[in-house]
């Protein structure tokens, strides 16, 4: 007897979904035994979470504060990720958007009408993170510069760079040291429409069902299906491959720069420390959790926002430490990631002699 | 001046150990055909624990065998996901990292002692103490090269070892197609995925020496994110040698450098922000990258194994 795995000729829609919901269960179960060993109570740890995230108006308004950026980015990493390039810079697209918005907002507006900041802040800091992913796109497309290396290190490069601003030229001089710019004319803020949720939602719910729209409805978005999926007939069938990366990665970057647009307009109304928190490497399990469904990617994007905001109240409430949050992250890839082999694969049991010896000799 | 290249070069061999470890490790890695990007993770667990270890029992070696064991545990689940359950590498790798790293911050404020509620931050441990060969550590200029710790000294012989068990052994053969044709390993008898399996979890046990390196010899100590990025700039060392352990030293010596000079210059009082000169590491990591693959391309060269980062299995044939 032995167990073989069979390609799935199309992938299992029950795997699809059922993959994830146990994979969710699975990684509760790890994190479960994981506080038992430190001496927290789960179940308590699990219901101050869920209180803390759902419990009330302003904390479900809170945890759709953080969700807003995840579903930004997460979608920005998406559709990068379904043209299979790894796109691990959205921390650094989502910081270089959030700079050029604050760079609008602090000086341009002794020359525009002030209800013209606020759409020209968005504008330049969308093109600012298209920008940042279009040179490791470039990159790739023209040189086969590995993706993964160059977008990781324009992270650090785009996050220095905000602290250098921060901290020297556009520092607050009224701020007493704190490393923040000054707050930005009112005019050049992003409206909140529950609690401290912002504009920034929908423009995140729009998105997604257009992004949705054009993979399922669009020549453009059937062009890039087929590039992810199997270069070589992309090829065949004559489509430019290295145009199509190239500007599905400026659209992917802008949605990242949009993110960092509304957090320095729509939370903090200035740039300062904390605007970089790790939404864009976050944004790199939403994308997957959501098995790289835009739709899907909005519900997950909530989820793991309750994570975070639950665990920050955890954090106060039972002095577990922060950093909790990214054990949690991990512990719930990797159950999704060994039950991805199911939606892909079925097993199959095999009992019949007719596997023969040559075979079982050579069983791995 | 020799003054100065003197010093640059004791900075450089100390903050080049743990990078060449690392790097030796995931070239091993990559090498069978696997592609791990949890190194940064991989490192900070074992600089936690190592440190924790030492903290506890004064035992240096112990402290080196803990960051050993946690490092190719980690692997481990990576090679179980990518080889086993066939997982994307990419995605597989940074859930390492995150995991890794979040577990590392939670650990250093949960292994301390109560006196320091639990936190590692600001303890005092035993440390890799460099030890001076005599006549040797005197010579002018070079004799930073014999004033170092014994991770040090091991790692002038890891290197010609790692080259020579890649190139020429009967395993490194081996190890080296399983990275470039699974198909061909396969038919020649080699198993695949145990191949792949043993030098994951080889690799983590040197990634591991690396973050041991950090927190008993580097800075003593632990710091939360005491790697600030080390595991990454492993990635592109790895390219930056074209898969050859030999040619880690020439990544490390690069990496290392740029970190001595960055020394001195903030140490001379520059007028350069010091967020500029904290660039430099991964502006260079990203000019190697473009320069050696535009290079690479250019005359043909084979560099990375061809299998790297694709899953193998044997009914896809």
């Amino acid at each position: 007897m032995r167990i073989v795995f069979e390609k799935r000729k199309t992938l299992s829609r029950k795997a699809i979904f059922l993959v994830p919901l146990a994979s969710f269960l699975i990684s509760l179960l790890l994190t479960a035994m994981l506080l038992a060993i430190f001496n927290a109570n789960p179940f308590i740890t699990f219901a101050a979470m869920f209180k803390g995230a759902f419990g009330s108006w302003s904390n479900f308004t809170e945890t759709l504060v953080k969700a807003i950026p995840l579903m930004l980015t997460g979608l920005g990493v998406l559709i990068a990720f379904r043209l299979k390039f790894w796109n691990i810079g959205a921390e650094g697209q989502l910081a270089f958007g959030g700079i050029a918005a604050t760079w609008v907002a602090l000086f341009w507006s002794p020359f525009l009408p002030s209800w013209m900041v606020l759409p020209a802040a968005i504008m330049i800091g969308m093109l600012a993170g298209a920008f940042w992913a279009g040179i490791p796109a470039l990159l790739k497309v023209r040189l086969k510069v590995d993706e993964v290396l160059t977008t990781l290190m324009l992270n650090y490069v785009a996050i220095l760079f905000a602290e250098h601003l921060y901290y020297g030229p556009w520092r607050d001089p009224k701020g007493f040291g704190f490393p923040g710019t000054p707050p930005f004319p009112e005019f050049a803020w992003l409206p909140r429409i529950a609690g401290r949720a912002h504009l920034g939602l929908i423009f995140a719910l729009v998105l997604a069902v257009l992004i949705w729209f054009m993979f399922k409805r669009t020549r453009w978005g059937f062009e890039l299906e087929v590039i992810g999926n199997n270069p070589s007939t992309a090829q065949t069938q004559g489509i430019k491959i290295a145009a199509n990366i190239f500007m599905a990665l400026l659209l992917a970057g802008a949605l990242s720069g949009l993110a960092g647009v509304c957090e320095v307009t729509g939370i903090s109304r200035r740039l300062q420390q904390g605007l970089t928190i790790g939404y864009g490497y976050t944004a790199i399990i939403v994308a997957w959790l959501a098995q790289l469904n835009p739709i899907a990617a909005i519900f997950v994007a909530v989820l793991i926002a309750a994570l975070l905001v639950g665990g920050d109240q955890v954090q106060m409430m039972m002095k577990l430490p922060a950093a909790m949050g990214l054990v949690l992250q991990g512990m719930l890839l990797f159950p999704m990631l060994a039950g991805s082999l199911f939606t892909e694969y079925k097993l199959r049991i095999i009992r019949s002699k007719t596997a023969g010896p040559l075979s079982l000799a050579r069983d791995n | 001046m020799t003054e100065l290249i003197a010093s640059l070069l004791a900075i450089t061999l100390r903050a080049g150990t743990s990078l060449i470890y690392a790097t030796i490790g995931e070239i091993y890695t990559e090498r069978s055909g696997i592609l791990n990007l949890g190194v940064e993770g991989m490192m900070l667990m074992s600089a936690v624990t190592s440190f924790a270890t030492v903290y506890y029992t004064a035992n240096l070696f112990l402290a080196i065998l803990v960051a050993m064991l946690v490092g190719g545990t980690l692997a481990g689940i990576h090679a179980f996901l990518s080889v086993s359950m066939r997982a994307n590498q990419v995605v597989s790798g940074l859930s390492i990292t995150l995991f890794g790293s979040g577990m590392a911050s939670f650990l250093g404020q949960r292994l301390g002692p109560q006196s320091n509620s639990g936190y590692l931050v600001g303890l005092v441990g035993s440390k890799f103490e460099p030890i001076a060969i005599p006549l040797f550590s005197n010579l002018p200029v070079i004799g930073a090269v014999f004033k170092q710790d014994i991770l040090t000294y091991f790692v002038y012989l890891l290197l010609p070892l790692a080259w020579f068990y890649l190139y020429r052994t009967r395993n490194g053969l081996n190890l080296r197609a399983v990275g470039e044709n699974p198909q061909t390993a396969d038919a020649m008898g080699i198993n695949v995925a145990k191949v792949r399996y043993i030098y994951t979890i080889l690799g983590g046990m040197l990634v591991g020496i690396g973050g041991a390196h950090l927190s008993l010899s580097y800075a003593p100590g632990w710091t939360e994110n005491i790697t600030g990025g080390r595991g990454w700039i492993v990635i592109a060392l790895v390219i930056f040698s074209m898969w050859n352990p030999a040619r880690a030293v020439w990544g490390a010596i690069l990496f290392g450098g740029i970190n001595a000079v960055q020394f001195r210059l903030q140490a001379s009082g520059t007028t350069i922000p010091a967020s500029y000169l904290n660039m430099l590491p991964y502006l260079a990591t990203i000019s190697v990258l473009v320069v050696l693959t535009w290079w690479e391309t250019l005359s043909k060269r084979v560099g990375a194994p061809s299998a790297l980062a694709k899953s193998y299995m044997r009914e896809e044939k």
